[in-house]
């Protein structure tokens, strides 16, 4: 393959952040509409209770639940990118971690920010500081979950610093440099700070690997120290971490895809990186499937009477279409597809990603409610409306509205920071003609 | 004579329940100020009353106003539950006709919102050849809580005397005990509870009471301590005309129904009691008499069944 010789001057302008053109535009504007409608959905939520919602006392756990779990799992990406990649020496994916770093903010900030709508009483949060006890998982979960927001935000802002400084080049102190000049003004590239930010990072990467893999184990657990069939699982752990890699590794693929296209990246994001993270994503597809027999397969061989109603659903009954279409589009589709060469180019790893992306969605919901629909004593004397679920347009809307808003996080940080490392392009880009 | 000192003793305590009742309410809902002033048109005819410094007064009828019922005990006493005391509940399964008493007296004491009910009587069948029962079931109480151990602000809770309560002012409505409960014992406040007239809706709310239940929390049976702090049955254990609930104490070993009272570990040993899905090791404090010897078949209580299983 062909490389054309790039000059600093070129690798800069390629990279500094660019105003949205009419596609930019439009699709903010879409964003900006869906999240307003989930704004005004959770506004009749406050005011009439979550009675709006379709959650009643047997599917007392919806999409909101579930969407903060696909919001936590996808976060996890941050970590995978930067720290484990990093750590262990490779290379090629320097101009993935801003991705991955601001993938990983914004889901988990949304994370966040679900949760509280999921609340019935979003008004006491703070009862969790005030009266917190530590036995319980929620408690475990604010912890780790604060702790790696601040650890992910720190990693997405250190290695920014450098390319603060080349932002604000020559600028006047007006509008957005003024912005870029109190996050970045005090960077000056010298030998010191150099050294104190690389071992800042070395810090970070290690600390985050231990807080990741908590954050998903805690959500697990949830689930997992309740008795109910489902979630009664000592795979719980690693069944969502392995998971949580998977649907990472596919939003990272589908947004490698995005940026290239429509930012004109194609020098800096190449079909090299394609091809490298098609493989890890089959790799992490074959983890993931690892634990999908550990958790399906094995309950069904034995088939517990209370286990299935539960598995029955899944497998042949009401739930069987979504648990199908999430198994193979989500998860065994798209590894056949990645194995072959042509396969992990960028348009079907962009498909792929997607479908990755869509699949992981629905497992989370196939996680959270078809267990609280087949609770031990039957159900009965209730309405009709408690033994099903389909969310109401007010959940939907509000769903739609976080993802919206976590998209929306990341379109703006595009417009305004380089999503391509400048400075680690720049230096890495002198390695190598040295 | 008699009446007299009993109602001035209410007026009494009533000026005082009211100043405790103002600091958690509303000002607006001040029974006398207000009411008296504003909306209430003299009738003419005038009661005698107390003040609190010891004087007699003259009071028109139409400025009286209910006061709000303010819980006997406080919150922390609440929390401790009333010593020596171990609350059980056995349930003889042999004497249960759905007629669903129980389940009606419960929901009106507590007022629950239309169609919740703390109380649930199930049609149990546990396998293909056996005998169908009617199964009132009821929160646990267990000695090993999973919905305590779980709830992250101490909105649930496990008292000395083994109740277990919700503190519905605490309840943040984050629906984890709902996971946790095995016996889905535990119903949520979707909406505002119809059933609250005005003033029950400001009244301080009481763990022991469990009233007023409050939109956006969790809510389950409470074993009704404020009766037992009366001396008085729970409210499913009086209602039941059949005498299926026995309740009492298991550090005194005696049960009652109200109508016959058994020593607890006598009637357990002799007629096989059981707790249900002990294998959890959840350790309830309600236990169960096999469906033995029934007073009614099966049949019977499917009248009463709203729902054709």
């Amino acid at each position: 393959m062909k490389k054309t010789v790039l000059t600093d001057e070129q690798i800069i302008s390629d990279l500094l952040p660019k105003k949205f053109g009419k596609w930019g535009m439009a699709w903010t504007g879409v964003l900006v509409v869906i999240c307003l409608l989930g704004m005004f959905a959770y506004y009749r939520q406050l005011r009439y209770g979550l009675i709006v919602t379709s959650m009643r006392d047997y599917a007392s756990w919806g999409i909101y639940i579930s969407n903060f779990v696909f919001f936590v799992a996808i976060s996890l990406v941050g970590s995978l990118i930067t720290a484990v990649l990093r750590l262990t020496g490779v290379r090629w994916s320097t101009p993935l971690t801003r991705i991955a770093e601001i993938i990983a903010v914004s889901a988990i900030t949304f994370g966040a920010i679900i949760i509280i709508v999921d609340m019935g009483r979003p008004e006491r949060f703070y009862y969790l500081f005030l009266y917190g006890r530590l036995q319980s998982p929620i408690i475990w979960d604010v912890t780790v979950i604060t702790t790696y927001f601040f650890i992910s935000v720190l990693l997405l802002y250190i290695p920014l610093l450098p390319d603060m400084k080349i932002l604000l080049a020559g600028k006047e102190k007006k509008g957005i440099y003024r912005f870029y000049s109190f996050l970045g003004s005090f960077w000056k590239g010298t030998h010191m700070q150099y050294r104190i930010s690389k071992r800042a990072i070395n810090i970070l990467c290690i600390t985050i690997v231990p807080v990741a893999f908590s954050i998903h184990t805690v959500t697990s657990w949830l689930f997992a120290t309740t008795y109910r069939p489902g979630w009664d699982s000592s795979n719980f752990g690693a069944y969502f971490i392995s998971g949580a890699f998977l649907v990472g590794a596919g939003a990272v693929s589908a947004a490698m895809y995005v940026f290239r296209r429509f930012y004109k990246l194609e020098n800096y994001i190449t079909p090299e990186h394609f091809d490298k993270m098609g493989k890890i994503v089959v790799m992490l597809g074959l983890l993931y499937l690892y634990f999908n027999v550990n958790e399906y397969l094995i309950p069904y061989f034995k088939m517990k009477k209370s286990e299935e109603a539960f598995l029955n659903g899944l497998f042949v009954g009401e739930f069987a279409p979504l648990f199908w279409s999430a198994i193979f589009g989500g998860m065994i589709i798209p590894m056949i597809i990645l194995l072959f060469p042509r396969g992990r180019t960028p348009y079907p790893m962009f498909i792929c990603g997607t479908m990755i992306v869509v699949g992981a969605w629905f497992k989370r919901y196939l996680i959270v409610t078809p267990t609280l629909l087949h609770p031990f004593l039957p159900m009965h004397n209730v309405p009709e409306s408690y033994k099903h679920y389909f969310p109401s347009w007010e959940e939907w809307a509000i769903a739609f509205g976080s993802l919206a808003g976590a998209l929306l996080v990341i379109t703006i940080f595009v417009r305004i920071f380089p999503i391509i490392p400048i400075q680690e392009t720049l230096t890495e880009h002198h390695q190598k003609e040295l | 004579m008699d009446t007299t000192s009993t109602s001035r003793k209410a007026f009494l305590s009533s000026i005082i329940t009211t100043g405790l009742a103002l600091a958690g309410c509303a000002p607006k809902k001040d029974p006398f100020e207000l009411a008296a002033g504003e909306h209430a048109k003299a009738s003419g005819e005038k009661v005698k009353l107390l003040s609190v410094d010891g004087e007699v007064i003259e009071v028109d009828k139409a400025f009286l106003r209910p006061v709000p019922e303010m819980p006997a005990v406080s919150n922390s006493e609440e929390r401790r539950g009333i010593p020596g005391k171990k609350f059980v509940m056995v349930i003889d399964l042999s004497r249960c006709k759905n007629l669903r008493f129980c389940e009606k007296a419960c929901n009106h004491a507590h007022h629950l919102h239309t169609g919740l009910n703390w109380l649930k009587v199930y049609p149990m069948d546990e396998a293909e050849h056996t005998a169908p029962y009617w199964e009132p079931t009821m929160c646990m109480h267990c000695d090993e809580p999973p919905c305590v151990k779980v709830c992250p602000v101490d909105a649930t809770f496990k008292r000395q005397d083994g109740l277990v309560l919700i503190d519905s002012d605490r309840c943040i409505g984050c629906r984890f005990c709902m996971a946790a409960c095995p016996y889905s014992a535990r119903v949520f406040n979707w909406e505002k509870p119809d059933t609250l007239t005005a003033e029950e809706v400001c009244q301080p709310y009481s763990c022991e009471t469990s009233v007023p239940q409050k939109v956006g929390t969790v809510g389950k049976c409470d074993f009704c301590p404020d009766m037992a702090r009366k001396g008085e049955l729970p409210h499913c254990v009086s209602a039941c005309p059949n005498g299926v609930y026995f309740f009492g104490d298991l550090n005194e070993d005696s049960v009652t129904n109200g109508a016959e009272t058994f020593r607890f570990s006598e009637l357990i040993r002799d007629k096989a009691g059981y707790r249900l899905m002990d294998d959890l090791g959840t350790k309830p404090s309600v236990y169960y008499l096999p469906p033995v010897a029934r007073n009614f078949p099966f049949e019977k209580g499917l009248e009463n069944d709203n729902e054709k299983s």
